[in-house]
């Protein structure tokens, strides 16, 4: 039930398409030779497969790194300079924050929009914290701590009307819900492939809107225009320095074409079957504290909690000892997150749920939760 | 060596609009494939789209209908 962090059983066809890949590839995009066709073949497939599943305008907009990290990297660091301003807020996740952090020393000017109580932002502080010298607002889909969504929708609104650039940060909602790059009014979506998308670790990218121009992070070896002192500025090759993970990326591919034949909806709705069978059963414990919003099911199957005072690593140790139940404590690179909750010491345990946990599991681990709670 | 005649070549900026337009030619049934770029055009490397001089109408309406962006359309020895 550490589904947040990543999903550890892939379907059946990802496997397969890396195992083919291992045994056929060449470098993609390094001349002309058949194992090096498979490989710009498969990457090109995976391009245009996440171009529809995000609905970017075409393929070229789609850019392939190992992980939201390296995407979060290329887009904050790649879009903010000295004298511009940007807006967060406190359910962002480290590979938001410290890339800011990073900005804010070389002159960015930076501001951290609060929560509520349940972990809710408001969007009318929001608009309100845009000002003049304001690049962009960088925020999360949902808050990998509490389940929480942020409606990018409305952010998008906000972004549009103001004329400022939205950087969004889908890594536990891509996947999970459906995100539409245009409807949403998303300037640049940072994506992981390995959590609810289902694909290989080092599997990950990002949607840039054509016409918005990152400064790359990296430039080195791209398969074009080998002579030109500078890395070549067109996208998708302007982000996609060195060796693409193609082996990876071919298990992507066969990862979003299993998440559309599946569906989403049909796969979210078992997710938060499970989300609200175990916070049912486990949110009116006495000396169970659960953090986040529950009030409605727009939100990741993802449920945090602790129990008393204790330790959450303790209780996450127990689970996995007593009763191999897999979850995350500590504080989930979530730092402004866990200050909010008041639980920067405690941290939290943190269960999150899959397509493939059973009602039977999720019992379990309700059970354990009161077993623990009488052990006190 | 092969004995060199004419060809068209069709260079682009990025290898990903090198792939779109192999799939383009293949969904279209146009005629060609995707070889190294010859050193007659750039001292650089990257994919090209070789086909016969009398396809040209035809790989130019791919381009088209496809919107792909090519670098630019050659004819060469090859």
């Amino acid at each position: 039930m550490d589904n947040a962090a990543t999903t550890i059983h892939k379907p059946e066809r990802v496997k397969a398409a890396v195992l083919a890949a291992m045994d056929s590839f060449g470098n993609a995009g390094r001349g002309a030779s058949e194992p090096a066709l498979n490989a710009s073949r498969a990457i090109y497939e995976t391009r245009e497969k996440l171009a529809c599943f995000f609905h970017g305008e075409n393929a070229s907009c789609m850019v392939f790194t190992a992980n939201s990290t390296e995407s979060l990297n290329i887009a904050i660091k790649g879009l903010l300079s000295s004298g511009d301003h940007v807006i967060t807020t406190v359910l962002e996740h480290n590979s938001v924050l410290r890339p800011l952090y990073e900005c804010r020393e070389r002159g960015v000017e930076l501001t951290i929009l609060d929560c509520d109580e349940k972990g809710n932002i408001s969007y009318e502080e929001m608009e309100a914290a845009v000002k003049d010298n304001t690049k962009a607002v960088v925020c999360t889909h949902a808050s990998n701590l509490t389940g929480n969504m942020i409606d990018l929708e409305r952010v998008g609104e906000i972004t549009r009307k103001k004329g400022i650039l939205l950087v969004a940060d889908a890594s536990q909602t891509a996947g999970v819900y459906p995100v539409d790059v245009q409807k949403m009014g998303i300037d640049v979506l940072c994506f992981t492939g390995h959590k609810g998308m289902l694909g290989p670790q080092g599997t990950g990218g990002m949607y840039v809107r054509p016409g918005v121009v990152i400064r790359p992070l990296l430039s080195g070896g791209s398969g074009v225009d080998t002579y030109n002192p500078r890395h070549p500025d067109r996208m998708p090759a302007a982000l996609e320095a060195g060796t693409l993970n193609g082996h990876g990326i071919s298990g992507l591919g066969a990862a979003v074409s299993w998440l559309e034949e599946k569906g989403l909806d049909v796969l979210r709705e078992i997710e938060l079957k499970r989300m609200r069978q175990f916070y049912e059963g486990v949110s009116r414990i006495p000396g169970v504290t659960v953090y986040g919003d529950f009030s409605s099911d727009r939100r990741c199957p993802i449920v945090s909690l602790n129990i008393g005072d204790y330790d959450s690593s303790e209780v996450s140790d127990e689970l996995s000892v007593t009763y191999g139940i897999v979850t995350r404590p500590g504080a989930h690179c979530a730092p402004l997150m866990h200050r909010a909750l008041g639980t920067t010491g405690q941290g939290a345990v943190r269960f999150s749920f899959s397509h493939y946990n059973t009602e039977e599991e999720v019992e379990t681990a309700i059970q354990a939760i009161k077993e623990l709670v009488n052990d006190q | 060596m092969r004995k060199k005649e004419k060809k068209l070549v069709v260079t682009f900026h990025t290898t990903a609009d090198a792939m779109a337009m192999e799939k383009a030619c293949r969904e279209h049934g146009a005629p060609g494939r995707l070889i190294p770029v010859p050193r007659s055009i750039s001292a650089g490397c990257g994919m090209a789209w070789c086909t016969a001089l009398e396809d040209r109408g035809k790989i130019l309406q791919v381009l088209k209908e496809r919107n792909i962006e090519q670098e630019d359309v050659h004819e060469c020895m090859l």
